[in-house]
């Protein structure tokens, strides 16, 4: 009788597994991709080494302007030297930490409620005494605080507070406005396409025109209205009409039986809604609805052209000083980099929320 | 269990001349029905008869465009508040489930009581808990309908009308939807629940559900109620040319 010899596992080849595997299977599985892959890594080795001495090691870090153009690399400098005025525009020096606190407070809320079991009341009452408290910081006047008009205002603030509140606002606008598309009523019906047929039609440009130049015209004298309000409404508008676009497409995707199991149990229009339809038809759509949201926070630099200094515009007039000019590479990537944390982290989360609104499927 | 009589305690339902369209499509053609209190119907018939309308006009998820229907002494017209309260009486079960996907069972169960009712919400989970025993799952009820069989969200289905102590039921083709080894466990269901005296309706084609409990057979074709009987006269006796035709072909 033959005895069973325990023989050593055979493992496969060494060419399938492991690093030398993955390179085969996707670096260099045909003639194609071979040659791609090569393209690729000369380009590559062209230029991120040049990239990386231009940024890191020939660069001048905390110099005058004169100083910087003596440099082979880059001239962060400009940043260095100018990053009061790029973050916080004509914000009275001196006050210029109250901006930074409202700022941080905002961040530490925002931080704060990324986490689904925090959404709870006492959530809600801190982000209302956290608004109040940051607006009673930019705007000042009582408690000690020098008061600072909101021209005044600009740089990463203005930007942080035109994106914010025009995305808060403009989601459950667009949601309601979506519902109404959908309505039965004819009148709420075509109010609701007409309202977003009408601002899906013009420029967000546009719509800060008519706001800053346009529709003071219609106020009767002495009548004004904040310019920066003006503009965060018209960004709300144009928000709202595209999100709600997204939203109608999610309720689109809902089927029949859903509702009528809501009716046939006895909810009403406003409950079926709130708690059958829009929790399911809202997580559908997250990823087309970041995106806008995304695109509304990136489109809030526009309003350049009505003269507000949000961010962008301080980042420009610090390169319009005879001194900096033409270190426009750096300042624009210190700009870019600051948009991209917002941006990523706004897509960041949305991944995180559908993961955990995922469990029921 | 048929042959017992049923406890006559008056009308729950009552159709006087019901007429709908579909656009020009005549779906129901004047129907004139009367469900007694307790009183069990199954309805059958070839698929676009109306049967599925005629139940659906009820509740009011559809709606009749002539004549009258009565729900326990309501007359069912173009008012909302009059039809919540109507679909809070009246329970419907559907050949889909339509169970919402993004909560879990019991939530599911509890959420007419507590938002159409004002329920507490421990309150209504410990009925629905006791619901959901009825229909011997009890031990799903922290999952999501995503990961229960079909004939256990069907059993889920009937133990969220049952939450809402509805005084009717109403089934809507409650076994199409089913694997055959799972009709039977919602059959199950729904002869317990015609045991304890639910006033149902129900449209299916099961003939041996009918035959063991339903009080009354009714067969429909194009729209009009053909006839109506007990089930030993449908099955043994049926009047008319088409039942007969319809009864060859459903039961071989």
């Amino acid at each position: 009788m033959e005895q069973a010899v325990q023989v050593k596992e055979l493992r496969p080849p060494i060419t399938h597994i492991g690093v030398i595997g993955w390179v085969k299977n996707n670096l260099f599985n045909g003639v194609f991709n071979s040659i791609l892959t090569i393209v690729t890594l000369f380009l590559l080795w062209k230029v991120v080494p040049p990239f990386f001495r231009w940024a890191l090691i020939d660069s001048a870090w905390h110099t005058t302007g004169q100083a910087c153009r003596q440099a082979a690399g880059a001239c962060w400098s400009i940043i260095s030297m100018n990053y009061r005025f790029i973050l916080f525009g004509f914000y009275p020096y001196e006050e210029q930490w109250r901006p930074l606190l409202a700022m941080l407070i905002l961040f530490g809320l925002l931080f704060y409620s990324r986490d689904r079991s925090h959404w709870k009341k006492p959530l809600a009452y801190a982000w209302i005494i956290g608004l109040f408290t940051m607006g009673l910081l930019m705007k000042g006047g009582i408690f000690g605080l020098s008061s600072v008009e909101s021209t005044q205002w600009g740089g990463l603030p203005l930007t942080l507070l035109l994106a914010v509140f025009g995305l808060t606002a403009a989601y459950p606008l667009g949601v309601i406005l979506a519902l109404g598309r959908r309505s039965q009523m004819h009148g709420v019906k075509a109010l609701c396409i007409l309202y977003i047929e009408l601002i899906r039609g013009v420029p967000l440009i546009s719509l800060l025109f008519m706001s800053s130049i346009i529709f003071p015209l219609f106020l009767p004298e002495g009548v004004t209205f904040n310019k920066i309000l003006r503009a965060q409404v018209a960004i709300i508008l144009f928000t709202s009409a595209y999100i709600a676009e997204v939203v109608r497409g999610g309720l689109q995707g809902m089927s029949r039986g859903q509702y009528e199991a809501a009716e046939s149990i006895g909810l009403n229009y406003y409950l079926t809604m709130r708690l059958v339809i829009l929790p399911q038809a809202l997580k559908i759509v997250i990823p087309p609805t970041v995106s806008q949201l995304i695109s509304a926070f990136k489109d809030t630099s526009l309003v350049v052209i009505i003269a507000l200094f949000d961010l962008l515009k301080t980042t420009q007039s610090v390169l319009s000083n005879p001194e900096w000019m033409g270190f426009s590479r750096e300042a624009y990537v210190f700009v870019a980099i600051l948009y991209f944390l917002g941006c990523f982290s706004m897509s960041n989360y949305s991944r995180k929320l559908e993961k955990e609104l995922s469990r029921g499927d | 269990m048929n042959t017992e009589k049923k406890a006559s305690e008056g009308q729950m339902i009552e159709f006087i001349d019901v007429h709908k369209w579909f656009g020009e499509f005549h779906v129901l053609q004047g129907i004139n029905l009367s469900v007694d209190k307790q009183e069990r119907i199954v309805i059958c018939g070839p698929s676009g008869s109306g049967k599925s309308t005629l139940i659906r006009c009820i509740n009011r998820l559809e709606e009749h465009q002539r004549g009258r229907i009565v729900v326990d002494g309501i007359e069912l017209i173009n008012n909302t508040k009059n039809i919540e309260k109507i679909r809070a009486e009246v329970g419907m079960v559907f050949q889909h489930f339509n169970l919402f996907p993004h909560l879990t069972i019991v939530e599911n169960l509890a959420l007419g009581p507590i938002w159409v009712r004002k329920v507490p919400k421990k309150e209504a989970e410990e009925a629905a808990m006791y619901y959901l025993d009825k229909v011997h799952i009890p031990e799903q009820a922290r999952k999501y309908p995503g990961q229960l069989s079909g004939g256990q969200q069907q059993r889920v289905a009937i133990a969220r009308s049952l939450c809402m102590n509805p005084k009717v039921m109403l089934f809507d083709e409650p076994t199409s939807a089913l694997d055959p080894e799972m009709i039977k466990e919602v059959l199950d269901v729904m002869i317990e629940l015609a045991q304890e005296g639910m006033t149902m309706i129900v449209v299916t084609h099961e003939m041996g559900f009918a035959r063991s409990v339903a009080h009354r057979v009714l067969f429909m074709d194009f729209g009009k109620i053909v006839e109506g009987n007990t089930p030993e006269e449908f099955f043994k006796n049926p009047q008319h040319e088409r039942t007969r035709l319809f009864l060859s072909q459903i039961l071989h």
